[in-house]
């Protein structure tokens, strides 16, 4: 079968102007291919090039040379050289990205964060924020805090807001940073489940952890990552 | 539907603005490369130039730079404030395909800026009438617009009133005696009167103080995803940026210095400009 997201030769430095052009090596040389309905762990060190391997498939970072190949429903995608449209297009429809933390939005309610994803895509209000509902309980967060501001609640309850941000509308490819770095092992277990049952829908997940319980859960291969350099 | 990239809305090229006059290589002598955009040899001002870029509908553009980087000349021509001085744009609606906007008659020129786009200015005395009633502010656009049932024009303004929480009993009051945040939420309510598939935002919430800084932005937020209408914001602010917009523009000297994704512009920025920029986010 082909696979749904194929990373050929990818090449990514930072050249630090601030440092008189300086250059940092971030990844050399990646290959790795995933396979549709895949769930792979993204292991390594921290700075071994994890998060910038999937800012990369997010297009936040972009490549020195290599080819990032994405089966779209539209055909298949070079992310590195897509225009910023398409790549905005892809955003809205196929690729998500769960970052480690959670970016607060000023004077938005904890449920309108997790609704907007399908507002954005055209949902009506009532069913949007029904189906928030039912994911912020699944994943056990108070319903006292639903209309708070998230800027002022605890790390694993920001957390499991970004997480229902990212599943709520099942994406094609998801790419999630860290899920469950900052959760107590219930909280853990009910995260790793809604992500195998995404799975089971369909999607293809990429994920990054350093938690062996959440990798021996959850993810079917590792790829792991040594100063930029895929190791397995 | 395959993501098209010809179906833009707007498309802008070579637009530049320069006062007092140019000689031939006052573009060639002004820009990033030479830190100043006042010409060695005639000392005209490139306030900007080789300005290019598409906007498609529905999204949000925003332009980054400092002061006298040449970003407000950018919206004030194409929304007609300014004359430009040389560039072409592009109005993809009817009956403007295929011309250059710029060249119309003034009369074409009222007729796009009444029904196809609204601006919200710094200064709310540049977009508001300080002679009128707030509801005679939005009124004046309506009018414009071709409506001119007295019923209908109130009712509408209400509405629009409501729409950007200004209370609707101060529909007869003088934006004089509004507080700023309100002032600047009776301009958008003007600026959206008409449905406008376009809508410029030039420096919005400088000057706010946070919480209604965070109210107004909430606000053009909740009226992009509701109309769907494509914005250009100029902001020094790299938040305002950050949560408003899809793509950016960065601006040195009168000149694009690198313009894409919004998170890739502010993670991963690639000119030096840029990178002093974002390092220099609170």
């Amino acid at each position: 079968m082909q696979p749904i997201l194929e990373i050929v030769n990818l090449n990514k430095s930072f050249t630090m102007h601030i440092l008189q052009g300086k250059i940092i090596e971030a990844l050399v040389d990646v290959n790795f291919s995933v396979a549709e309905g895949e769930i792979i762990g993204l292991t390594g060190k921290s700075g071994s090039g994890k998060s910038s391997l999937m800012k990369c498939i997010y297009r936040t970072y972009l490549s020195d040379g290599g080819k990032i190949l994405f089966q779209s429903n539209e055909g298949t995608i070079d992310i590195v050289a897509a225009g910023d449209n398409e790549i905005l297009h892809l955003r809205k429809t196929e690729i998500n990205y769960c970052s480690q933390f959670l970016s607060v939005i000023p004077r938005v309610s904890a449920l309108q964060v997790v609704a907007q994803p399908l507002l954005k895509k055209g949902v009506t209000a009532d069913l949007a924020n029904e189906k928030a509902m039912q994911t912020l309980k699944a994943l056990g967060l108070q319903e006292t805090l639903w209309s708070g501001f998230p800027v002022t609640f605890s790390g694993g309850e920001q957390q499991r807001i970004n997480v229902a941000r990212a599943i709520i509308d099942p994406p094609k490819l998801l790419l999630i940073d860290e899920p469950t770095a900052s959760l107590d092992p219930k909280t853990k277990e009910v995260v790793i489940e809604m992500l195998l049952a995404l799975k089971k829908l369909g999607s293809t997940i990429v994920c990054i952890s350093h938690d062996e319980f959440t990798l021996d859960h959850l993810v079917n291969r590792r790829i792991h990552l040594d100063k930029g350099i895929i190791i397995n | 539907m395959k993501h098209n990239s010809e179906n833009w809305l707007l498309k802008v090229e070579g637009l530049t603005k320069i006062y007092g006059n140019p000689t031939q290589t006052s573009i060639d002598k002004t820009g990033p490369l030479f830190d100043s955009n006042i010409c060695p040899d005639s000392g005209s001002i490139v306030a900007c130039a080789q300005i290019d870029f598409e906007l498609y509908p529905g999204e949000v553009l925003g332009i980054v730079g400092e002061s006298g980087s040449g970003k407000s000349t950018i919206v004030k021509m194409l929304y007609f404030d300014m004359e430009a001085s040389g560039g072409k744009v592009l109005f993809n609606r009817d009956p403007y395909i295929g011309k250059n906007i710029l060249n119309l008659s003034n009369q074409s020129k009222r007729a796009i800026r009444n029904h196809l786009m609204g601006m919200v200015y710094q200064n709310p005395r540049d977009g508001l009438n300080f002679r009128f009633t707030s509801g005679g502010n939005i009124a004046e656009k309506l009018i414009m617009a071709g409506n001119y049932n007295v019923g209908t024009i109130r009712d509408k303004s209400k509405q629009l009133l409501e729409k950007t929480e200004v209370p609707v009993p101060r529909l007869d009051d003088l934006p004089a005696h509004f507080s700023g945040g309100m002032q600047q939420r009776v301009q958008i309510s003007k600026a959206i009167a008409n449905h406008p598939p376009l809508l410029f935002l030039d420096e919005v919430t400088t000057g706010l103080d946070v919480s209604v800084q965070a109210k107004v932005l909430d606000l053009i937020r909740e009226l992009q995803q509701e109309l769907g209408v494509a914005m250009i914001v100029v902001s020094h602010d790299l938040s305002v940026i950050r949560m408003l917009t899809d793509r950016t523009l960065v601006m040195k000297n009168g000149r694009i210095v690198e313009k894409g994704l919004t998170d890739q512009i502010l993670q991963d920025p690639q000119h030096p400009y840029t990178q002093l920029l974002v390092s220099s986010i609170l």
